[in-house]
């Protein structure tokens, strides 16, 4: 197969690989050119699109979905799902501007916020790992139950509070940039670096990849899978305090809905929903796309309804782009079609 | 069987061509009916994808295919089914949680009048394609329910319809214990004596020469040769296979034994023991026993992956109770379990990952992985293995099975453990990574691990083991020296019965 001479270079820097590898292609860049048309389209068609107040706008409505899908690319990448992270935000969100009204200094009300959003975490990860619950129903059932919390606490009504003490971390600017994007920032480096740089995110992805073989190969899967979702609970925390900063007020419906988007973004960033594949910097432009998505549509004068209708296309093709390349994949090793297991 | 009779079926120059590679070349094969022709050739040989084009799952892409020496066209799996030609994958297509019955009608249910599911019709219609294999089970049982013997048999009984004509079987035995292997074999004699041709292709030699009546090599996608089974003796089979001779597959200079590294003392749980032994190191010390004797679930009571009732492990004279993988690779245990792809292997992640997994605590600084130096060491363990160096980062699912093999073998040497649990360590593998992995095996025993090494086919467990533990019912029966062991002794013992010596009555068990 290999010819004798190519043995002979060195062994690091593989020479011959296939001439066009899309598969791989698409992997490395295929978002950011989904991106980059979009964001030319915009710029192009879009009134007062390229500004850069305009850019910064959108940078700051994304933060709250982006900080939701940091964690959520955890939850998928070991195989999982976190339908609670919306409820989470509503319940977060109340208890800091409560205890922020009961005389919380703010850095503390903002930890709490977190806090909150990381014991519920756990307990949808000590209920999925520990329990042998499936992640769909143990999440579907604390998105119902958190929901009702937040309505139960705020007896329905939202709790505002014009002198909210940490509503800098949603409406103030450092240095120009808006607070809650540095803290989107923040929050994506130490992803990352999770992920990219540590012997923890190694076993995340092993974990997704194939439970079984991490369990014999020496990964403690249980404790990985609780992780995962106790990091997407303190994100969706963090992202409630956000929320109630920006509308400086306690609101139980805050989130509703919010999962789906941080579902998408994660899937448009590239991430197999079967686990075991994918990357963070993805799921950030995936958020991105959505932003720009949505901010352009408005600046368009497109109609509400007709802003759905493009969003769900684009997330279905984006998707159907990523099947696509499964199958040029498959279809390069030729591994039987029918079967999720390759061949040998 | 006539062979001056037209053939049943007949390939002419049949080629195939997967992007650069050359899956088939211009082969040629031909099928009797009543026939049993044997297919043979190393993973990547192109059994499987003559395979697929008799399944009409790939289109061929030159030469003539020909069924009763008229031309025919299989473009679907439908067409395949219409000429009569049923295919029995190595994985079985079955849904296990559905009734017999249900899958055996799989596809085609029966319908009343009103569009509804005609459940009498169903019934009456699995008894019969069972009736039809010679198969007594009540189709009404769940199909997960069936040992995977049985499941298979159901398998076949779905894919024989009346009309079959051609049955192509891939390594059916490959998940068989010897008792159902046997059931299967007479169900192929069944239906060659009824006139159906069925391709067998296997890896196993035994049960080739048992079974077929010729034999097929292909290599690198080419036809080597056809031969009658009474003109052919298993080193020719496999030198055409390999394209050089192999000599003793099992070949190795003697070993000699070190200090006691595993140390085993009424070792009980899951349902098997209480068992005692010791590995020393430098030495293969084989698990011998048919399916269910135990030998899996004694290795995985070692290795903490099931919870132990009883019993001391000693490794290096220290106790050793792990309560999970976790621990027991910290103690210096690694296994190599029986199932590669369900167990053993990450398959989308690169070969890089698959082998580091276990040892990333040894490159952890402050927290950060040391991304050079795993990737240095990798690479170091990779070429100890002579597995090629540009596949590192490659998903591991692009390697073959006796690569994919050395992989799992490789997490295990860069983590320096002392004892390696082996679970049939060549299942699925050629014969050429076979002779690859016994060498590895010896190697590692010179290098001082202590090897314990479980194996359902016993020329292996005997020539590669220094010692042999066989298995009965949970315990160890009998403790052989391997030079000295014959298959028979094996058999005699992990049977318990006299088996072709009736005169020894129930002995073997002291």
């Amino acid at each position: 197969m290999t010819k004798d001479t190519e043995n002979l270079r060195p062994a690091a820097e593989p020479v011959q690989r296939e001439p066009f590898d899309f598969a791989r292609w698409w992997d490395r860049v295929g978002i950011l050119v989904v991106l980059a048309v979009l964001v030319v389209f915009m710029a192009v068609f879009a009134p007062n699109f390229a500004r850069v107040d305009n850019l910064l706008n959108i940078a700051r409505s994304i933060s709250v979905n982006a900080i939701l899908a940091a964690g959520m690319t955890f939850v998928i990448l070991t195989g999982g799902i976190d339908l609670s992270v919306g409820s989470i935000i509503a319940v977060s969100g109340v208890v800091a501007v409560i205890s922020a009204i009961a005389g919380l200094p703010a850095p503390a009300a903002v930890m709490l916020g977190m806090v909150v959003g990381a014991a519920c975490g756990l307990a949808n990860g000590a209920l999925s790992a520990y329990m042998g619950l499936a992640p769909f129903i143990v999440t579907l059932g604390t998105m119902t139950f958190l929901r009702g919390l937040a309505y139960t606490i705020t007896a329905g009504q939202p709790i505002v509070s014009s002198a909210l003490n940490f509503r800098d971390i949603g409406n103030g600017y450092f240095s120009g940039i808006p607070v809650p994007v540095i803290v989107m920032i923040i929050v994506y480096l130490v992803a990352w670096f999770l992920l990219e740089r540590t012997r923890y995110g190694r076993h995340v992805y092993a974990v997704g990849g194939n439970p079984e073989a991490a369990k014999l190969a020496g990964v403690r899967v249980k404790r990985i899978i609780t992780s995962v979702y106790l990091f997407a609970g303190a994100c969706a925390g963090l992202a409630g305090v956000i929320f109630a900063a920006r509308v400086v007020s306690a609101q139980p419906t805050a989130g509703t809905g919010y999962e789906l988007d941080a579902i998408a973004a994660v899937v448009l960033g590239g991430t197999a929903l079967a686990g075991g594949r994918g990357r963070i910097v993805g799921t950030l432009i995936g958020s991105v796309i959505l932003g720009v998505l949505s901010t352009g549509l408005i600046l368009m004068n497109v109609p509400f309804f007709t802003q759905l209708l493009i969003k769900g296309v684009v997330i279905i093709l984006a998707v159907a782009i990523d099947s696509l390349k499964q199958r040029r994949f498959s279809f390069r090793l030729p591994l039987l079609s029918r079967s999720t297991s390759s061949r040998t | 069987m006539t062979l001056s009779a037209p053939p049943l079926l007949r390939l002419e120059q049949v080629s195939k061509r997967f992007g650069p590679t050359l899956a088939l070349n211009k082969v040629d094969f031909d099928l009797h009916a009543g026939e049993v022709h044997a297919l043979m050739g190393e993973n990547g040989a192109g059994k499987s994808t003559l395979m697929k084009i008799l399944a009409g799952n790939q289109p061929r892409d030159a030469g003539r295919i020909l069924m009763d020496d008229r031309e025919i066209e299989i473009r679907s799996p439908r067409d395949a089914g219409a000429y009569g030609i049923a295919i029995i994958h190595q994985e079985l297509n079955t849904v296990p949680d559905m009734t017999i019955a249900e899958n055996l009608a799989l596809g085609h249910e029966p319908v009343t009048r009103f569009g509804t599911l005609d459940r009498r019709a169903l019934d009456r219609q699995a008894r019969e394609k069972l009736a039809r294999i010679g198969a007594d089970i009540d189709p009404q049982r769940r199909l997960g329910s069936l040992s995977i013997g049985m499941q298979q048999m159901v398998e076949i009984a779905r894919a024989v319809s009346e009309n079959a004509r051609v049955l192509v079987l891939d390594e059916p035995t490959a998940a068989l214990s010897r008792a159902e292997a046997q059931q299967l074999y007479r169900l192929i004699g069944q239906m060659r004596a009824s006139g159906v041709g069925l391709i067998y292709i296997s890896h196993r030699m035994e049960e080739v020469w048992q079974l077929a009546d010729r034999v097929t090599v292909f290599r690198d996608g080419g036809h080597i040769g056809t031969a009658r089974m009474q003109d052919i003796t298993p080193p020719d089979v496999v030198r055409m296979m390999v394209g050089r001779p192999m000599g003793d597959l099992y070949d190795h200079p003697p070993r000699t034994a070190g200090d006691i590294v595993l140390e085993v003392e009424g070792l009980a749980g899951n349902g098997v023991g209480p068992v005692s032994f010791h590995v020393r190191a430098g030495e293969v010390v084989a698990m011998s026993g048919l399916i269910g004797s135990g030998r899996t679930e004694i290795g995985r009571l070692i290795f903490g992956s099931d919870p132990r009732d009883a019993g001391i492990v000693r490794i290096d004279g220290k106790t050793s109770t792990p309560s999970d993988c976790v621990d027991a690779i910290a103690d210096g245990i690694g296994m190599v379990p029986e199932n590669r792809k369900e167990q053993g292997l990450f398959l989308g992640h690169s070969v890089e990952d698959n082998v580091a997994i276990s040892s990333l605590d040894r490159y952890v600084t402050a927290g950060v992985l040391h991304r050079g130096a795993i990737h240095a060491a990798v690479a170091e363990e990779m070429a100890r293995l002579r597995l090629r160096a540009n596949a590192i980062d490659l998903p591991v699912k692009s390697l073959s099975g006796g690569n994919q093999q050395k992989a799992v073998l490789a997490r295990w040497l860069l983590r320096d453990s002392r004892l390696l649990i082996l679970d049939e360590p060549t299942r699925g593998v050629d014969i050429g990574a076979k002779r690859e992995i016994y060498e590895m095996i010896d190697a590692l025993a010179r290098a001082g691990k202590a090897i314990l090494m479980i194996s359902s086919d016993l020329p292996e467990a005997i020539g590669v083991s220094d010692r042999l533990l066989v298995m009965r019912g949970g315990r160890i029966v009998r403790e052989l020296a391997s030079a000295a062991a014959s298959e028979e002794d094996v058999m005699f013992h992990a049977t318990g019965t006299a088996g072709d010596r009736t005169a020894r009555g129930h002995g073997g068990t002291q």
